[in-house]
């Protein structure tokens, strides 16, 4: 059988095509902005979504059109940001840097487990059943949904306690975890040294006490401490404000459940007392 | 020929709902389940899937007919097949990239995939399979990118609805719009036998 026709035929087909395309491809070119090449390069390609635009290509698009801000990639920080900002000729406004934390301690030998939990070994899992393993219905689960959601590996799951930590280091303040997490446990601060109250329960006393030795029973006893009055009870929770804060550490002393920890300014681990 | 016209009317009926490419066949379930996440793209898709379906039946029947047949290379069909649908998909994001940037964004990766689409290289395979004339392939493509088309904005229309639903965590995304697919499908079998 001659190989020959076959050869041709495809190779003219081809060829045909081919120069059809190219010739098509040039009369109806688009000019590309060669911005959002640039732009593109700037941002950390890790396409973790955080921005809420399709992947780090789609935001490059946007931010070089001017629909996008150029802070609006909060994966990259205050170095793309700045980059950014010399890029596309801007000056001016801030950018706050922030950094996520854990808010609970209830971890191993702290707070009470009500049962075994053999199922899906993911806290949203868990979450769904009732009540789920933990005494504490506010609690964190540990099953390390955050740690898995992290697109820049800044979490793991403290083995001594049982409880995700994350890594200040290398978190960029993306959000992935806050959101992930069922039990909003985990919460964006700024990144500077700050007193926060790690529990996010909203229990009473006798609820706190039954289930959890770090939990905040809302005694108060830091609200009546602090010498600055940075901490107020507000609607059952303390909140201390960050502004008024200096720091001293007075009510982290005189907390009796030692609930209230200090976020190190550039440690991932939280400073705990007893 | 009398029966002509009935012959094409049985072609769009067959082709378009009864035996549906995606929810009778099931070919095609890639850009179906990528593409209909709302009405406005679903239609769009529709329509690239449309002139891709019918441009590349037409060329391929053509080739197939007056040149692979009696050459005697009906082996060669896969290949030339697809670089005939390859082409036009490229043709097609030319034109797109230059007249409706908007879509050509929406769809994304799924424009080119459409080179991939089984459901087009299944419909020029099955046009000259069952030996058409080419008014019949020209028909019976169209009507088989309209039982796409109302497919796809069908189940973009549940999609749409979808978002407004409560779906548990785990049946979130894909899986819920396969279960409404498979829902969708059952609907649609009631058109077996509507022609004989």
């Amino acid at each position: 059988m001659n190989i020959l026709i076959p050869t041709v035929l495809v190779g003219a087909l081809g060829l045909a095509f081919g120069l059809m395309l190219s010739f098509l491809a040039k009369k109806f070119a688009v000019p590309v902005n060669p911005l959002v090449q640039e732009v593109e390069r700037v941002l950390p390609g890790a396409n973790c979504g955080a921005c809420g635009f399709p992947g780090c290509s789609g935001l490059a698009e946007k931010i070089a059109s001017g629909e996008a801000p150029v802070n609006a990639c909060p994966a990259g920080g205050p170095k793309v940001w700045a980059e950014l900002t010399r890029l596309l000729g801007q000056e001016g406004g801030n950018w706050e840097v922030k950094r996520a934390v854990v808010l609970c301690q209830g971890g191993k030998g702290v707070a009470q487990v009500v049962a075994e939990y053999s199922g899906v070994a993911s806290c949203k899992a868990a979450n769904l059943l009732p009540g789920s393993f933990k005494g504490c219905r506010f609690g964190c689960l540990g099953l390390g949904d955050c740690v898995r959601v992290c697109p820049f590996s800044a979490m793991h799951i403290d083995p001594e306690s049982g409880l995700p930590v994350v890594d200040w280091e290398k978190c960029t303040g993306c959000g992935k975890c806050v959101a992930e997490c069922p039990r909003k446990i985990l919460a964006l601060v700024p990144r500077k040294e700050q007193v926060t109250v790690a529990c996010v329960s909203p229990d009473s006393a006798r609820e706190v006490r039954k289930v959890c030795a770090r939990g905040c029973i809302k005694c108060q006893v830091c609200v009546r401490t602090c010498p600055e009055g940075a901490i107020t009870f507000e609607n059952g929770k303390i909140v201390i404000s960050r502004e008024k804060c200096t720091l001293c550490g007075l009510c982290i002393e005189k907390c009796p459940t030692h609930c209230i920890i200090r976020v190190g300014k550039t440690a991932a681990l939280l400073e705990v007392r007893g | 020929m009398n029966t002509g016209f009935l012959t094409l009317f049985k072609i769009i009926i067959s082709a378009a709902f009864v035996d549906n490419i995606i929810l009778a066949r099931y070919i095609g379930l890639c850009p179906y389940i990528g593409m209909s996440s709302s009405v406005a793209n679903s239609i769009g898709m529709g329509m690239a899937v449309t002139f891709v379906m019918v441009l590349a039946s037409i060329v391929t029947w053509v080739l197939w007919n007056f040149i692979f047949v009696p050459l005697g290379l009906e082996y060669l069909r896969i290949m030339v097949f697809i670089l005939v649908i390859a082409t036009l998909v490229q043709l097609v994001e030319i034109l797109l990239k230059k007249n409706v940037p908007n879509l050509y964004r929406a769809m994304g990766i799924y424009l080119p995939l459409i080179t991939t689409n089984c459901a087009i290289l299944a419909v020029t395979f099955l046009g000259v399979d069952y030996g058409y004339t080419l008014l019949q392939v020209v028909v019976y493509s169209i009507s088989v990118a309209l039982g796409f088309t109302v497919a796809l904005v069908l189940l973009a229309g549940i999609r749409e609805r979808l978002r407004l639903a409560r779906v548990p965590q785990f049946w979130q995304g894909y899986p819920i719009v396969f279960v409404a697919t498979c829902l969708l499908a059952i609907a649609f079998l009631g058109f077996k036998g509507l022609v004989k």
